[in-house]
């Protein structure tokens, strides 16, 4: 059962085919099965999760419609361990924040708990969300679950592969540049970067605080819409957080493709990108063709710029976010940093430094607004905008070693959108020979989630019955 | 490009070793370069963005509310005295 | 005359006294708590936490601005300053960097100086250090407080006008009601800069460039030694530039017991703080209506209500400058005013008895207060004829004095008037026992 949807899981929750306490004890024999192998927590809170789950169940037998009035009850859910939690150990996969305990909830976690979820614990992830690999961790390598020699991705790889390896029901991420989708494509599964500010980012560890983005990684488009619902919407401690409305996404997904104009870009298919991956992604280009979609080419401006735009942004804000680490209040030294958090925090801190504002950061701010009106031209001609997520297949264990900067490079196709503050979604499209997953990203405006659920869901339920969607991770 | 590498560690706040101070500078470098290519965009006349929300005028009203107890907020430091966080003895500059 | 003036400027930080604090729902009434029971995850810097700035110390800080004849920027933000010190829960300061709420104002003196302010602008409060032995502690409760820095221009030549640009300052916040900028609290603090400039030339251009360096003073809390501070300071430069050196740029600290400043730091390099704009905090644009409805919040400021005392009730400068010191003894004198005129009484009659009596007005109401001038009019007038009758006796008595006086040495008529009052129990207004003296040996 712990292989279930989201949505699955909460019919069955409904219809008493099984407990809460059963769901959660299948995920956690789950993850005593697989974790040896996938690393993917830095904290298991094995009994809170099964008390939580107890009380779930008290709840749903005892009112017809809880699942009503929280939507999430009795859901095993795995959080990504930048999120701050009463009570629980949060490093941010950083030693320096080894036995860090937080006495307060981000908002996200407050939320899924009112909604009655179940946390299983917190995923391991880049230290400090510093990369796409899960391999700076201080806690360890995650592993792909479709092959173990092969990174997950990052910096959510914990939530990616433990949502791929059927750990827990859903995921949840953050994406500062990627780190949502790229890691989701890797691994095979949804992951939802929703617009900037659509999430209270309160209590969520600061990486590069003008690009943050906490979202969904799930099995199904569905679910994601599902957990975006709980999700979203603004918070009185988040000042960037949106009052726009909260629809009900999930509700609204049935809506045909015919007549979207899809806009498809030969600048994000860039040089050295994967064969399988450039083949995969245009054979679901074709399939929304075929399902009455317009595909228009368009010109983009080069996403190589964004590489250094991403970098120069979120290295400067890195280096001002970090500093709060001095070991005083909570946490160890600046000694305890590892490699990288020290090679961003010493190129930001150059990069806003005397005399080299202009040069760096506020070069850098310019072409953010080249991005940000690039991209709103491109959404007068079409509705949405379909791309490799990343231009690679998951890459093996050890790719990250001695690059000065891996993850920023890797993430060229997913950062022009998260430096304009939009709506993205990574959904798989097959896989590669080797048996490695490839995804596509679907991109919208800011504020476009209903819009970019609907279509991946359509290309979701269209192409259900294909045979690779009948693969499971061997592990 | 002649980087002060010891000027912006201690800007910092890092404390770096020697071999440390080599690789990081040899990386610090290697990135300036990659951004270089940012110069091939024409930027001018063209204002930054900042925040990409497009939102002003966000504030709270002035009502106080509830804090952390004493011990929760020192419940996480591993040096503290009478309620107070400890540290080695500085000399009082910024005051 | 010294071949140097001094060319001073200041810097002053004002700690609001809103209810919470600048960032966060902590009170930031934190004077004599318990350390660290005024503090969130905001204020302490845990990771993940965010601010949210407090909506009625942004209007205070623009109301600051007004009152100090300052232009507010429709368009404002806050960036980041950032800098290492233990008491700085964040690693960086939330303040203000190209944008400030306010900028180009002034405060007038009564020799009709201006100085000219260059900004007032926003940011919040570190946490507080206190050394001890081989440790420092710290307490978080004064972290993020709401602070507005107030900068001059370098227009200050004197240390008086200092002090007396500190008092105006100081008495507009108070009229405000932003803060009690209690000096001893900390929540008015001062640094003044100052150099000395050489008058070797005429050349007018020469004559308003600044000089090379500048010297900070910390440390200093009261109007007193900011006077003592300069004083010294001047005092040190000019024995420096006289040995044809030029002093170091450094920040000294003021040394109480003996009036003098020491070496803090030297700054070899310029300090700096990598600002840049506060990511998590949106920008602040302003309507012309806004500014408008702000404005209407700023009270009569002591400026024109002492211009008002003199000209409306044709008081002295002196009882004006006095009765309007506080925004609550003006209010008390013009309630008493308004009673005492049903009365008959005159507006100096109200003023010397508050004055001379040294009234609390915490603990008697205008109304009690009108009874009681009341009452001592009527005694004396009950006594004008004895009064008269002491008088002859005392003239009578002491006719050296009397001679004296009439020589021209004026002083003596103080004697006299003391002779007289001795010959009554009761108290009996001083100047009017003058009056009658002097219109007598007329």
């Amino acid at each position: 059962m712990n292989k279930l949807t989201l949505q699955k899981a909460k019919e069955s929750l409904k219809n008493k085919d099984f407990s809460a306490v059963d769901l959660t004890k299948a995920c956690l024999l789950q993850m005593k099965k697989t974790e040896p192998k996938l690393n993917a927590f830095v904290t298991v809170t094995e009994n809170q999760a099964l008390e939580q789950a107890r009380k779930a169940d008290v709840e749903l037998a005892s009112q017809g419609d809880a699942l009503e009035a929280k939507p999430l009850l009795g859901i095993p859910i795995a959080i990504k361990d930048n999120f701050s939690t009463l009570g629980i150990r949060t490093t941010a996969s950083s030693k320096v924040l080894d036995d860090y305990i937080p006495p307060y909830d981000a908002t996200v976690v407050k939320k899924l708990k009112d909604a009655g979820a179940v946390i299983l614990g917190k995923t391991n992830m880049d230290a400090w969300a510093h990369g796409s690999s899960t391999e700076t961790s201080d806690y360890g390598a995650t592993k792909n679950p479709w092959d173990t020699n092969h990174l997950p991705g990052g910096s959510s790889g914990g939530s990616a592969a433990s949502v791929a390896a059927n750990q827990c029901i859903a995921a949840i991420g953050s994406e500062t540049a990627g780190s949502i989708r790229q890691p989701a494509s890797w691994c095979g599964v949804t992951g939802l970067k929703p617009t900037y500010g659509r999430v209270s980012r309160y209590g969520v560890i600061a990486m590069g605080s003008s690009l943050d983005s906490p979202g969904p990684i799930t099995k199904t488009v569905e679910d994601s819409a599902l957990i975006l619902e709980v999700l979203a919407g603004i918070d009185e401690k988040d000042a960037t957080t949106s009052p726009k409305e909260v629809l009900e996404y999930s509700k609204h997904l049935d809506k045909d493709v015919k007549d979207l104009k899809i806009g498809i870009s030969s600048d994000y298919f860039i040089k050295g990108i994967d064969k399988e991956v450039e083949e995969l992604i245009k054979t679901a280009i074709k399939k929304f063709e075929s399902l009455g979609a317009k595909i228009e080419n368009i010109k983009l401006f080069d996403p190589k710029y964004a590489i250094d735009v991403y970098t120069i942004i979120q290295r400067s804000e890195v280096s001002s976010n970090l500093a709060r680490y001095d070991g005083i209040r909570y946490g160890k030294d600046r000694e305890s940093f590892a490699e990288e958090a020290k090679r961003r925090i010493m190129f930001g801190t150059y990069a806003l430094s005397s005399g080299y504002y202009d040069q760096y950061y506020n070069k850098a701010q310019q072409v953010r607004t080249v991005i940000i009106k690039d991209f709103e031209k491109a959404f007068e001609k079409v509705d949405i905008i379909i791309a490799p997520t990343s231009p690679s297949l998951a890459l093996p264990v050890g790719a990250t070693k001695d690059t000065s900067m891996f993850g920023e490079i890797a993430d060229v196709l997913v950062e022009p959108s998260s430096i304009a503050g939009l709506a993205g979604i990574n959904i798989p499209v097959g896989f590669s020979k080797s048996g490695l997953p490839i995804g596509m990203q679907i991109i919208g405006p800011q504020f476009s989630e209903q819009l970019v659920l609907a279509s991946a869901h359509q290309y979701e339920i269209n192409t259900q019955n294909e045979n690779w969607r009948k693969l499971t991770p061997d592990l | 490009m002649k980087i002060n590498i010891s000027h912006i560690a201690k800007l910092a706040n890092l404390t770096l070793l020697p071999d440390e101070k080599l690789k990081l500078e040899k990386q610090l470098e290697e990135t300036l370069d990659y951004v270089e290519q940012l110069n091939q965009v024409d930027t001018k006349n063209i204002e930054p963005t900042s925040q990409v929300t497009g939102l002003e005028n966000i504030t709270r009203d002035d009502i106080a509310k509830p804090s952390l107890s004493q011990n929760e907020a020192l419940s996480n430091t591993k040096s503290k005295h009478n309620g107070f966080f400890k540290v080695k003895a500085i000399f009082k500059e910024n005051e | 005359m010294s071949k140097y003036t001094p060319v001073i400027g200041l810097e002053v930080h004002v700690e609001l006294k809103t209810n919470s604090k600048m960032f966060c729902s902590c009170s930031a009434d934190y004077f004599g708590q318990k350390p660290n029971t005024h503090t969130c995850p905001v204020c302490l810097g845990l990771p993940g936490a965010l601010p949210v700035p407090n909506k009625k110390a942004i209007e205070w800080c623009v109301m600051i601005g007004l009152a100090l004849n300052c232009d507010i920027p429709l368009f404002s933000k806050f960036d980041r300053k950032n800098y290492f010190y233990p008491d700085l829960s964040k690693g960086y300061q939330i303040s203000q960097y190209d944008k400030p709420f306010c900028q180009k104002g002034f405060i007038e003196l009564s020799n009709g100086k201006k100085i000219g302010i260059t900004r007032v602008h926003m940011e919040e409060d570190t946490g507080k250090l206190i050394h001890e032995g081989n440790s420092s502690l710290i307490d978080f409760n004064r972290s993020g407080v709401p602070l507005v820095e107030i900068v001059t221009e370098p227009d200050f030549q004197t240390a008086e006008e200092v002090k007396e640009y500190l008092q105006k300052l100081q008495q507009i916040v108070r009229y405000l009601g932003v803060s009690n900028a209690d000096m001893e609290k900390g929540e008015m603090r001062l640094e003044p800069n100052i150099s000395l400039r050489e008058l070797k030339t005429q050349n007018s251009k020469l004559k308003t460039e600044l000089p090379s360096y500048k010297v900070e003073v910390k440390n200093i809390n009261s109007f007193g030694f900011v006077g003592k501070a300069i004083e010294y300071e001047i005092k040190r430069q000019q024995e420096i530039l006289e040995k044809g050196q030029t002093p170091i740029q450094e920040t000294r600290g003021f040394v109480e017991k003996n009036s003098s400043t020491v070496s803090q730091r030297v700054k070899e390099e310029a300090s700096d703080y990598r600002y840049f704009p506060e990511p998590d905090i949106p920008p602040i644009r302003w309507t012309n209506e806004d500014l408008a409805t702000i404005e209407c919040l700023i009270p009569e400021l002591p400026f024109y209500k002492l211009f008002r005392f003199q000209s409306g009730y044709g008081l002295s400068v002196y009882d004006s400058e006095i009765l309007t010191k506080t925004r609550d003894l003006a209010d008390y004198f013009e309630e008493a005013m308004t009673i005492g005129r049903k009365h008959e009484l005159t507006a100096k009659q109200i003023a010397n008895y508050i004055i001379n009596k040294k009234i609390d007005i915490n603990i008697i109401l205008p109304a009690k207060l009108i009874e009681e001038i009341i009452k001592t009019t009527k005694k004396t007038d009950v006594n004008e004829e004895k009064l008269a009758k002491i008088i002859e006796k005392v003239i009578n008595e002491n006719q050296n004095a009397v001679q004296d006086y009439k020589k021209g040495k004026e002083t003596v008529i103080m004697f006299l008037v003391g002779r007289v009052m001795r010959q009554f129990k009761e108290k009996i207004d001083a100047e009017r026992i003058k009056a009658v003296l002097t219109a007598k040996l007329k």
